[in-house]
């Protein structure tokens, strides 16, 4: 009884409430799942597959012999040739090609005229319908090769007629155009992954989400905020060690969702369709280090928020709006097409964005961008972590209902 | 020992505590006794500096609690009105996450925690996760975490609230245990016998304001009436809140 605490060391005081924080929601099961299993790894799995299911397909279009029901078939021999030798296979005709096309039961089908024949033979133009569903997405590919056969006999007929007449083939053709394609196999690949940095963004923000509402609104509602602040240690100094507790979950969140990305990204076939993704270390390590700030960053704002709310479903209802925030930098680069400047670097949310799809499309980030981005990232976290610091002084926050 | 000066608290327009006065004296029971919604919880919160009053002083041990609330709070060992423990740490953890804020030594630490786990008898809790403990269990937790520190000065907010009658008498024994070793020891409660059963001093609260500060005896002796249940219903002027 006669033993007079010592004046705390303010180090202590942190590491015991970030101590004990980490071993509390250690045992939460929602918490562990949410932090390490389900935030981290669904986003790089549905990734994963959505990808592989487009690209297989895309390559199976490409390369697969194309089931074509042909009417009139029997008018067009020749052209049939040309199809087939394009990797075709003309099937049975249908009845209606409308209604086939419209219930997809096929994506294309072909139509040539009784008359085919004789305005053939006559040199006069002849007709050839395609039947398709532009609103079918998947059919898409299917229609283009075959269009594409179909026109390039028909000009390869044209050019022979006037080679047979004594004239140039380039007589009909005055104007060329050659496509000079500037895309480099990664920066092909970065329209697919646009929605990429939003993973990231997503992974930490789940990794921290439970523990801060659990620390601040879990707490009041328990009534444990009011004991806990009965203890002489400063309140900042209990938030800052509450925060520390939030960010590395979400930083070991953040580290799975990498690791998982590096070793899912080695079953991307990405190369089959001419693009180039490196997501090893070098990537890994780059993209840390620029989602630091932003680890504090969200964690100081879900704590505020949280701080607001009177209960965890409340905490729960507000943070998961407050989910949405990150979603605009990453929505608008992908639907607008944005030219970077350099102070865009500068924002928070915006400028991890942009980082990260520079790395994605193998153009490296420069110093000046990587330092633009953590400061203007580290200060907007200071300034959330100051205000966070003075909700906790108010005198309401430990008063539970 | 806990000095309070003149409190005013209002939260808008609703004078909660209204001119608090009082001494609690070491080596003393000091019992705050008032109807629900009284001002006593907001008093006692006053107390811990949890809450800053609009005028008035707290001194604990002579500090000020304006101007050294970690000292004061250093000073004081608190059971509040929410005892909020952490359910998925042992009682043991509890205690030991109190006493690490108050920066307590490891080997001091797990003295002062073996020694109240053995006084407050809850050997058998002490490995086992808060969840689902009973009301009491939860109240002995919670009173060891609050005196893990070895405070002079203890405050309970309605210690007896939701025990059953082994409880409360377990209860009444460890706080005249605290009041025997010399600590100044001030508790709130609604039940008339329980007060007069333990104190030494009891301050009656009415509306935010201190009706009456004397022992049981002065008290009966005050009003005229011999039964202290009659002398409370006189002093409050009625009998509005106050559980028998």
């Amino acid at each position: 009884m006669n033993t007079v605490p010592t004046k705390l060391p303010r180090s202590r005081a942190f590491m015991t409430v970030f101590l004990k924080e980490v071993k509390e929601n250690l045992r939460d099961r929602r918490t562990l799942i949410s932090a390490f299993l389900t935030g981290p790894l669904l986003g790089p799995l549905i990734f994963v597959m959505l990808l592989n299911v487009t690209l297989n397909r895309e390559l199976d279009k490409a390369e697969k012999p194309l089931p074509v029901p042909v009417i009139g078939a029997e008018y067009a021999p020749n052209l049939l040739d040309a199809l087939k030798v394009g990797g075709v296979v003309p099937g049975a005709p249908v009845a209606d090609p409308a209604q086939a096309v419209r219930k997809q039961d096929a994506d294309v089908v072909l139509r040539i005229a009784p008359d085919y024949g004789k305005a053939w033979r006559k040199g006069e133009p002849v007709q050839v319908e395609l039947f398709y569903d532009s609103s079918q997405r998947e059919a898409n590919t299917s229609v283009e090769r075959v269009s594409k056969l179909v026109e390039s006999y028909g000009r390869q007929q044209g050019a022979l007629r006037l080679v047979a007449r004594g004239m140039s083939p380039s007589t009909a053709w005055p104007l060329q155009v050659a496509r000079r394609d500037q895309a480099t196999p990664q920066s092909r690949a970065v329209l697919m992954f646009a929605m990429l940095p939003y993973f990231f963004v997503i992974t930490v923000f789940m990794g921290g989400m439970y523990l801060a509402i659990d620390l601040t609104a879990g707490e009041r509602e328990r009534q444990s905020l009011e004991p806990l602040f009965a203890n002489p240690v400063a309140r900042w100094k209990i938030l800052c060690g509450k925060l520390a507790a939030i960010c590395a979950f979400s930083s070991a969140s953040l580290l799975i969702t990498l690791l998982a990305f590096a070793v899912v990204g080695q079953f991307i076939p990405a190369e089959k369709i001419g693009m180039e993704l490196d997501l090893g270390v070098h990537f890994a390590a780059n993209v840390l280090l620029l989602m630091l700030p932003l680890v504090l960053l969200l964690s100081a704002l879900q704590s505020m928020v949280a701080a607001f709310a009177k209960s965890y479903r409340e905490a729960q209802t507000y943070i998961s709006l407050l989910m949405l925030v990150p979603l605009i930098p990453s929505a608008l680069l992908s639907f607008m097409p944005i030219k970077a400047q350099a102070w865009m670097y500068a924002i928070p949310l915006l400028g991890q964005n942009l980082g990260i799809m520079q790395l994605l499309r193998g153009d490296g980030v420069s110093a000046e961008q990587i330092g633009l981005c953590l400061a203007g990232s580290l200060a907007a976290a200071l300034i959330a972590l100051l205000a966070t610091v003075q909700l906790y002084r108010s005198e309401r926050l430990a008063i539970s209902a | 020992m806990i000095e309070v000066r003149n409190l005013h608290k209002a939260f808008g327009p609703v004078k909660a505590v209204d001119g608090v006065s009082f001494v609690a004296r070491d080596g003393e029971i000091t019992g705050l006794l008032g109807p629900n919604g009284a001002g006593k919880t907001t008093t006692l919160r006053m107390l811990y500096t949890l809450m800053t009053p609009d005028s008035g002083q707290v001194l604990v041990d002579g500090i000020d609690a304006a101007t050294n609330p970690l000292a004061v709070r250093r000073e004081l060992g608190v059971l509040p009105d929410a005892r909020g423990l952490y359910k998925r740490l042992t009682a043991r953890e509890n205690i030991e996450y109190f006493g690490r804020l108050h920066g307590l030594p490891e080997d001091l630490l797990a003295s002062r925690r073996d020694a109240l786990i053995k006084a407050l008898e809850m050997d058998d809790i002490a490995e086992r996760r808060t969840e689902g403990f009973s009301q009491g269990q939860r109240v002995k937790t919670a009173i060891a975490r609050a005196l893990v520190h070895d405070p002079r000065n203890v405050i309970l907010d309605e210690p007896t609230n939701g025990l059953d009658v082994m409880a409360t008498r377990a209860l009444r024994q460890f706080m005249a245990k605290l009041k025997a070793e010399g600590r100044c020891v001030l508790f709130s409660s609604h039940i008339m016998q329980e007060v007069a059963a333990l104190c030494d001093r009891i301050v009656v609260i009415a509306h935010g304001r201190v009706v009456a500060d004397e022992s049981p005896d002065a008290l009966r002796a005050q009003t005229g009436e011999s039964n202290l249940e009659d002398a409370f219903v006189k002093i409050i002027g009625s009998d509005e809140g106050l559980a028998a």
